[in-house]
C-alpha cells in the first residue's frame, strides 16, 4: 500500500514537472476550457438550443466526435496487437504507450456523450440497481458497456505494467497476458457496437446496411495509427524515449493497409447505392452532389475523399511512408480527412433527408464547436500527462528509491 | 356513384367567422362538456374518478408560495421511473406535479394517472380520400397537449404531408436519358405522383384542398413492435398495455435514440425551455401525456391519453371538419376502426419496416 502512495506522489510529481515547452502545450489546451465552460453553462441553462440542432438532424458534432473518438481508442489497438501477436518487439517496448492513448480517447467519448445529451444530470438514471439499463434491448447500453470496461481494461493493463516497471518486479503474465488479449478483441468490440449503434435502425436507411462494422474498424485503424505516427515522432524529437524506425514502419504499413480497405468499401457502397439510386441513398445523394439546392456538405465530402486518396497513394510508396519529414504531415491529413468522412461523411447525411423524405441542412453553432474544442483540449491534457508518466517510468527516471 | 362534395376550409381567416362550419378548438373549455363518444357509442368504460387528485391540486393553489419550481424540482430530481413507481408513490409524484403546474399556470391543473383498462387496444384509422389538409388536427392537438409555441420551437405531433399530383405531358415524353442508346429513363419519370416521401409539409396556401395536390397526414403510428421503445437505453419510452407508446419525461435522459430510430418522424425534442402561454394551457392533463413538459426531453402523439381512457376521441378525430379521422378499441368489433378494418380498403405507411403500427390509412 505504501508503494502504491508512493507510485502515485513519483508519478505526480514527474507528471506536473516540465520544461517551457511542456507549460506553453498544456497552457495553450487550457486555454479552449475558457470558451468551454462558458458553452456548457450556456447549453446546461438554456437547453440544446444553443445548438444547430433541429427534430430533423437532431445527431450532429457531438456524436460525430463520439463515433471517431471510439475509433481512435480502438485503433490504439494496432500497437497492441502486433506487439503480442506477433511478438514485434519494436512495438512491444511501446505499448504501454498506445494503451494510454485508449484510456484518453475514451474519455472524450464519455464527454461528448455528455455533451449530447439532454438531461446529462440525469446520467444517474443509466446506472442499473439505481436506474434502469435497457440491456441487452438498447445498442446504447451495449456501447456504454463495452466502453467502460474497454478504460478498465486499459486502465488496469497500462498501469499495472508502469507499477511493475516503477517497482522493478516482472510482470504476473498468468493474468496480464489474458489481460491484453481479452483487451485486444475488446478494441474491435467498441467500435463494431458503435457501429451497431447507427446500423441498426431500418428508419435510416444511409446507415442500415451490413457493411457499416466493417467500414468503422478500416477507417478507425486508419486514424488511430496515423495519429500514434504522430505522437511518436514527437516523442522521439522532444524526449530521451527513442522509438524505433521499425515500429513507426509498422504502424504505416497498418495505416496503408486499413486505408486501402476503407477506400474499396466506401467504392462498393457508392456503386451499390447509385447504380439505381432509391429513396434510401438520399443521403449520399445529397452528402456526394446535394439536393434540391441544399448542398452544405458536398465540398467536405470531395476534399475528404481526395485528401484520403493521395495520402493513401503517398503512403504506399515505401521511400515516402519512410521519410519521417513528411509522413507526419500525411498522417495529419489522413486523420483529419477520416475525422470529416465520418462526420460529415456519414453521421450528419445519415440524418438527411429525414424519415419522411425532408432535406435539411445543418450547421453547428459557436458555442457546439468550442465545446467540441473543448472536449478535444481535455483529451489532448489528459493524454499529454499519461503520455508523460509513462514515458518516465519506461526510461527509468521514475522509479521505486532503494531503501 | 356521385362524386362525394369536400367543403373548402379557408385556413388563414378566423375560424369562426362566416361560411365555415368549424369551431377553434379550445381545450381549455372543454372541461364541462360531456364527453361526446362516451354517452354516444360508450366504447369505453370510464375509468377511476379524478377527485383526489384534484383536490390535492386545489389545495396548492391555496398554500401559495411563489417558487412552486423551487419547492418541487429536488424531489422531481430523485423520483425513480414512473412505470416501476408503487401506487403511493405515483400519487405523490402526480400531487407534486400538480402543486408546481398548478402554481405556474396559474390554474387548478390536474395531473391524470389513470391506468390502461383491461380488454382495449387503441387504433387509429384516417381516410386519405376525406382529407382536405386543413391541418385543424394539427392546432387542436398542439393545443390540447400543451406543445411549446412560439419563434424559437414550435412543436407538431402531426404533419401533413401535401402530396402532388403529378404531371405527365407528352413534351416530356423525350427528355429521358441517355437517348442514343435506346430510351433507359423515361422523361416523365420524376413526376412526384404518389411519392410518400416527395411530400411536403410546410405548404401555405388560402384555401384548401388545393386542386392539384391530396394530403397525407401522419403523427406517431403507435406501434405495436415500436423500434424508439428497443433503443431506449432507460426505457423511458414504452408501450402501455392500451396501445399507445408514451415517454415519461421526468426519466428521459434526452439522448435522441428514439428520434433516429423512429421511421416516421414522429418524435419531437424540446430544444429549448418549453414555451407554453398560462392562458392558452389546458389543465386536464395526464402524467404520461399532455402534461407540461421540461426542456431536454422527448415527446410525442399519445392518442391523447388524457382523453381516451375517458371514452373521448382523441382531440384530432374530434376536431376533423370531414369526418376523416376514426379511432376506437380495435378489440371490440363494433367499434369504428374496426368496422373500417372489415369493410375498407387499408395500409399502414412503411409496413416494410415491420413495425406493425396501429394506425392505419384508408380509402372509401
Amino acid at each position: 500500500m505504501t508503494t502504491l502512495i508512493k507510485f502515485t506522489i513519483d508519478y505526480v510529481t514527474y507528471v506536473a514537472k516540465g520544461g517551457k515547452q511542456f507549460y506553453l502545450w498544456m497552457g495553450f489546451l487550457a486555454l479552449f476550457l475558457i470558451p468551454w465552460a462558458y458553452g456548457n453553462y450556456q447549453q446546461f441553462t438554456q437547453g440544446m438550443i444553443v445548438t444547430g440542432l433541429t427534430d430533423q438532424v437532431s445527431w450532429g458534432l457531438y456524436l460525430a466526435n463520439f463515433v471517431f473518438l471510439v475509433g481512435v481508442a480502438a485503433g490504439a489497438v494496432t500497437v497492441v496487437f502486433p506487439a503480442y501477436v506477433y511478438k514485434y518487439e519494436p512495438l512491444h517496448k511501446v505499448t504501454v504507450l498506445g494503451e494510454m492513448l485508449a484510456i484518453a480517447a475514451v474519455v472524450m467519448c464519455l464527454l461528448f456523450v455528455m455533451s449530447h445529451m439532454g438531461r446529462p444530470e440525469r446520467l444517474w438514471h443509466m446506472v442499473p440497481v439505481i436506474g434502469i439499463f435497457n440491456w441487452p434491448n438498447s445498442m446504447l447500453t451495449w456501447d456504454t458497456l463495452v466502453l467502460t470496461i474497454y478504460l478498465l481494461l486499459n486502465f488496469v493493463g497500462g498501469f499495472y505494467f508502469l507499477y511493475q516497471k516503477y517497482t522493478g518486479r516482472p510482470l504476473n503474465n498468468s493474468w496480464y497476458l489474458p489481460l491484453i488479449f481479452v483487451s485486444i478483441v475488446w478494441a474491435i468490440s467498441i467500435h463494431t457496437i458503435t457501429a451497431f449503434l447507427i446500423n441498426t435502425m431500418p428508419a435510416r436507411p444511409m446507415w442500415h446496411h451490413g457493411m457499416m462494422p466493417i467500414r468503422f474498424i478500416s477507417t478507425a485503424f486508419a486514424a488511430g495509427p496515423a495519429l500514434i505516427i504522430i505522437i511518436f515522432l514527437i516523442i522521439r524529437n522532444k524526449t530521451a524515449l527513442w522509438i524505433e524506425d521499425k515500429a513507426i514502419d509498422m504502424l504505416s504499413t497498418i495505416v496503408v493497409a486499413c486505408l486501402t480497405i476503407a477506400l474499396f468499401l466506401t467504392m462498393s457502397e457508392v456503386v451499390t447505392e447509385l447504380y439505381h439510386p432509391t429513396e434510401h441513398s438520399g443521403g449520399l445523394q445529397y452528402l456526394m452532389f446535394g439536393k434540391h439546392g441544399l448542398n452544405n456538405l458536398v465540398i467536405w465530402f470531395w476534399v475528404s475523399l481526395i485528401a484520403l486518396i493521395v495520402g493513401w497513394v503517398l503512403l504506399l510508396i515505401p521511400k515516402v511512408r519512410k521519410n519521417y519529414t513528411v509522413l507526419p504531415f500525411i498522417c495529419a491529413v489522413l486523420f483529419a480527412g477520416i475525422w470529416v468522412e465520418k462526420g460529415m461523411g456519414l453521421l450528419i447525411p445519415g440524418s438527411i433527408p429525414t424519415p419522411i423524405g425532408e432535406f435539411t441542412e445543418y450547421s453547428p453553432t459557436l458555442i457546439e464547436i468550442s465545446n467540441c474544442l473543448g472536449n478535444w483540449a481535455i483529451g489532448f491534457l489528459i493524454l499529454t500527462i499519461l503520455l508523460k508518466g509513462a514515458i518516465g517510468i519506461l526510461l527509468g527516471e521514475v522509479k521505486q528509491a532503494n531503501e | 356513384m356521385p362524386e362525394e362534395k369536400i367543403p373548402v376550409v379557408d385556413i388563414t381567416g378566423d375560424p369562426a367567422s362566416a361560411g365555415n362550419p368549424i369551431q377553434q378548438w379550445n381545450p381549455v373549455g372543454t372541461e364541462d362538456q360531456a364527453p361526446a363518444s362516451e354517452s354516444r357509442r360508450g366504447f369505453l368504460k370510464k375509468g377511476a374518478g379524478l377527485s383526489a387528485a384534484s383536490l390535492v391540486g386545489t389545495a396548492a393553489l391555496v398554500t401559495g408560495s411563489d417558487d412552486a419550481k423551487a419547492n418541487t424540482s429536488w424531489a422531481e430530481h430523485f423520483q425513480g421511473a414512473y412505470r416501476l413507481m408503487t401506487d403511493e408513490e405515483k400519487q405523490e409524484s402526480i400531487s407534486r406535479l400538480e402543486q408546481r403546474y398548478s402554481k405556474e399556470y396559474g390554474k387548478n391543473v390536474t395531473v391524470d394517472g389513470t391506468d390502461a383498462q383491461e380488454g382495449v387496444l387503441f387504433g387509429y384509422a384516417l381516410n386519405i380520400q376525406k382529407c382536405i389538409g386543413c391541418r385543424r388536427c394539427v392546432k387542436a392537438c398542439v393545443q390540447e397537449n400543451n406543445q411549446t409555441r412560439g419563434d424559437e420551437q414550435e412543436i407538431e405531433w402531426i404533419r401533413v404531408l401535401k402530396m402532388e399530383k403529378g404531371e405527365f405531358t407528352q413534351e416530356k415524353l423525350n427528355d429521358g436519358y441517355p437517348g442514343d442508346y435506346g430510351i433507359q429513363v423515361g422523361g416523365n419519370a420524376y413526376s412526384a405522383a404518389g411519392v410518400v416521401l416527395e411530400g411536403e409539409h410546410y405548404y401555405e396556401p388560402e384555401k384548401v384542398p388545393e386542386a392539384d395536390s391530396h394530403y397525407m397526414p401522419i403523427a406517431c403510428m403507435q406501434c405495436e413492435k415500436p423500434p424508439c421503445v428497443k433503443v431506449c437505453p432507460v426505457r423511458t419510452t414504452y408501450r402501455e398495455p392500451d396501445g399507445p407508446v408514451v415517454v415519461d419525461y421526468n426519466w428521459c435522459i434526452g439522448c435522441r435514440m428514439c428520434i433516429g430510430a423512429c421511421p416516421y418522424w414522429a418524435r419531437r425534442f424540446n430544444w429549448g425551455e418549453p414555451k407554453l402561454p398560462k392562458e392558452e394551457m389546458n389543465p386536464k392533463t395526464h402524467y404520461l401525456g399532455n402534461r407540461p413538459r421540461m426542456k431536454g426531453v422527448v415527446e410525442k402523439c399519445t392518442f391523447c391519453i388524457q382523453r381516451i381512457r375517458h371514452g373521448r376521441y382523441p382531440a384530432c378525430v374530434e376536431v376533423c371538419p370531414v369526418g376523416a379521422r376514426k379511432f376506437g378499441n380495435l378489440l371490440d368489433p363494433d367499434s369504428e376502426v374496426r368496422r373500417v378494418l372489415d369493410r375498407k380498403r387499408v395500409f399502414r405507411l412503411k409496413a416494410e419496416v415491420n413495425t406493425y403500427p396501429k394506425f392505419f390509412y384508408f380509402t372509401d
